[in-house]
């Protein structure tokens, strides 16, 4: 009887060391193609004032398996749907008769910069726009095109080209100006408990970021890789559809994709990452 | 014919002779494997890319047999011999009829 | 919510069909291995089935199987409704008799990998692959 509480004491002992092993971020570092080298953790930006002292890739969270398949286009599924959107940015549509590289020429020279900074102001329209809004305001006024949508699939297809022509870039999403309001309104949500779980973003991506969840590891919630291949859906997924994931799991109602609380929590998120590299489109589970 | 079926390959462009060379392919294809249901309840039908070949100047280098467990956007890697310079046959047959194929060159050099 | 003595009847027979199906599984793995071998015995050695020990999702698993001389491998997955996943068989350009690929797991459960190799004898190897449950999930 004592041997055996012993044994299973020390079997205890053992996975509490297994868990502390397993805890938190690994340590491999992120090239892809053998060329692109990706900043996947960074001083945290000023204004998040102390609440995280360094910020993480998603990417440092997964496995060796998952992280191999982002480490090489040829193995991202996400890259598939770049190819599918060269097709579109060189195809001619709408009224105007125009197609995205009539204007921007070859995204791989002039969208390298674009990812990076989104959710931008957007001066003329008076309007904070993340990069699927640009996408589609594109298409609507300059191409006289019909507007594809938020998340579906064409805009995440053209969403994860202009990510992936920027791969690389840090993100410097700004904060101040115009912008600063909703900022403040995304923090606001951000520390926001909801849902019958009672839960907030930070709760379990400040708090918890590197423990389990169940089977899975905590991410610190950064946005630098998306739009994101997900192993679960075999697809892209947008930033706001993940949101809605996870609010919905706090057992809450969400916010619609595309609402101003989402649009605001998508620019604070954006911020959490500066200093990050763009990665999209990732790869994750 | 399934939506969207863009077959990918990765050939080095040129090898020694008698070398053994990596190729790596992907195939995008949602692989429905007949075990999952609609909104609605109702089975959705297998529809699934059941058979792959790689062949080389016409001798075969590898055949593969799909179940539905083979995951969305098919992967393959494998090792062929090169004895000379030519082209590479690769094809995908669809559950639906339709075949796709792709094919590379090599050099020797 | 409550339950009725019909639905506690009810989860009681599928709880009870849900323990059968390991049997039911097996007899198909086995019946998936005798149509590869016709009966031969299978054997060990020779034969490598690198899988992960955890996956992080059972959607899309990387497996890689390597049997020197093989002319062909199946690849089983015991824990699958049906539990075929492949056969790669070696043409007379094949470079080695291995390959990689992506699978679908339906749950913690064995993979297997069988190769008939040239003079046709037959070996196996297998891997317990653990498939975790998303935290979110999203």
């Amino acid at each position: 009887m004592k041997k055996t509480m012993l044994r299973g004491a020390i079997a205890a002992a053992a996975m509490i060391v297994g868990a502390q092993g397993a805890l938190a971020q690994d340590a491999d570092s992120l090239t892809i193609n053998g060329e692109i080298d990706i900043v996947t953790e960074a001083p945290a930006a000023a204004h998040l004032d102390g609440a995280l002292r360094t910020v993480y890739s998603g990417w440092r969270f997964r496995s060796d398996e998952t992280q191999a398949m982002e480490m090489d286009d040829f193995d991202n599924p996400g890259m598939l749907a770049v190819e599918d959107a060269m097709v579109a940015w060189n195809t001619a549509e709408g009224t105007e008769g125009k197609s995205c590289a009539d204007c921007h020429g070859d995204a791989a020279e002039s969208m390298t910069n674009v990812r990076a900074v989104y959710p931008r102001w957007n001066e003329e329209a008076g309007e904070l726009r993340n990069l699927q809004m640009q996408i589609d305001a594109c298409r609507t006024e300059q191409m006289g095109a019909e507007a594809w949508g938020l998340d579906k699939t064409p805009m995440l297809n053209m969403e994860a080209l202009i990510s992936s022509v920027g791969r690389g870039t840090i993100v410097n999403v700004a904060i101040d100006g115009p912008v600063a309001d909703m900022w403040e309104q995304g923090r606001e949500l951000y520390y926001t408990r909801t849902g019958q779980l009672e839960l907030s973003c930070a709760n379990c991506h400040e708090d918890n970021y590197g423990n389990y969840i169940r089977a899975d590891h905590l991410s610190q919630g950064q946005i630098n890789g998306f739009p994101t291949y997900r192993l679960k859906n075999a697809k892209l997924n947008g930033v706001q559809g993940r949101f809605r994931g996870c609010v919905r799991d706090t057992r809450a109602e969400t916010y619609a994709v595309g609402s101003p609380e989402f649009m605001a929590l998508e620019l604070y998120v954006a911020s959490r990452g500066n200093g990050l590299a763009v990665e999209g489109p990732s790869v994750r589970n | 014919m399934a939506e969207n079926v863009t077959p990918r390959v990765r050939v080095p462009r040129s090898a020694a002779a008698g070398e053994t060379i990596t190729i790596k392919t992907l195939i995008s294809h949602t692989m429905e494997s007949g075990q999952r249901k609609d909104g609605d309840g109702n089975p959705i039908p297998r529809s699934i890319i059941n058979r792959f070949t790689c062949d080389f100047n016409g001798q075969n280098v590898i055949d593969v047999t799909l179940e539905p467990a083979i995951s969305t956007n098919p992967y393959f890697e494998f090792q062929s011999l090169v004895p000379e310079a030519g082209t590479f046959t690769f094809t995908w047959f669809d559950d639906d009829g339709s075949v796709y194929t792709d094919t590379k060159e090599i050099a020797i050099g | 919510m409550t339950f009725t003595r019909r639905d506690t009847l009810l989860m009681a027979m599928s709880a009870t069909a849900a323990a059968m199906l390991p049997f039911r599984a097996s007899a198909a793995v086995e019946d998936n291995i005798a149509a590869f071998t016709g009966g031969a015995a299978v054997g060990e050695g020779g034969i490598t089935l690198t899988a992960p020990e955890i996956a992080e999702n059972g959607n899309t698993v990387p497996i890689e199987v390597n049997a020197p001389g093989a002319v062909s491998i199946m690849v089983l997955a015991a824990g699958n409704p049906t539990p075929p996943v492949a056969t790669f068989t070696f043409g007379p350009l094949a470079g080695a008799q291995q390959a990689s690929t992506r699978i679908r797991l339906a749950g913690t459960q064995d993979v297997i990998a069988i190769a008939k190799m040239a003079d046709g004898s037959f070996v196996q190897a297998s891997a317990e692959v653990k498939v975790t449950i998303g935290g979110c999930g999203g």
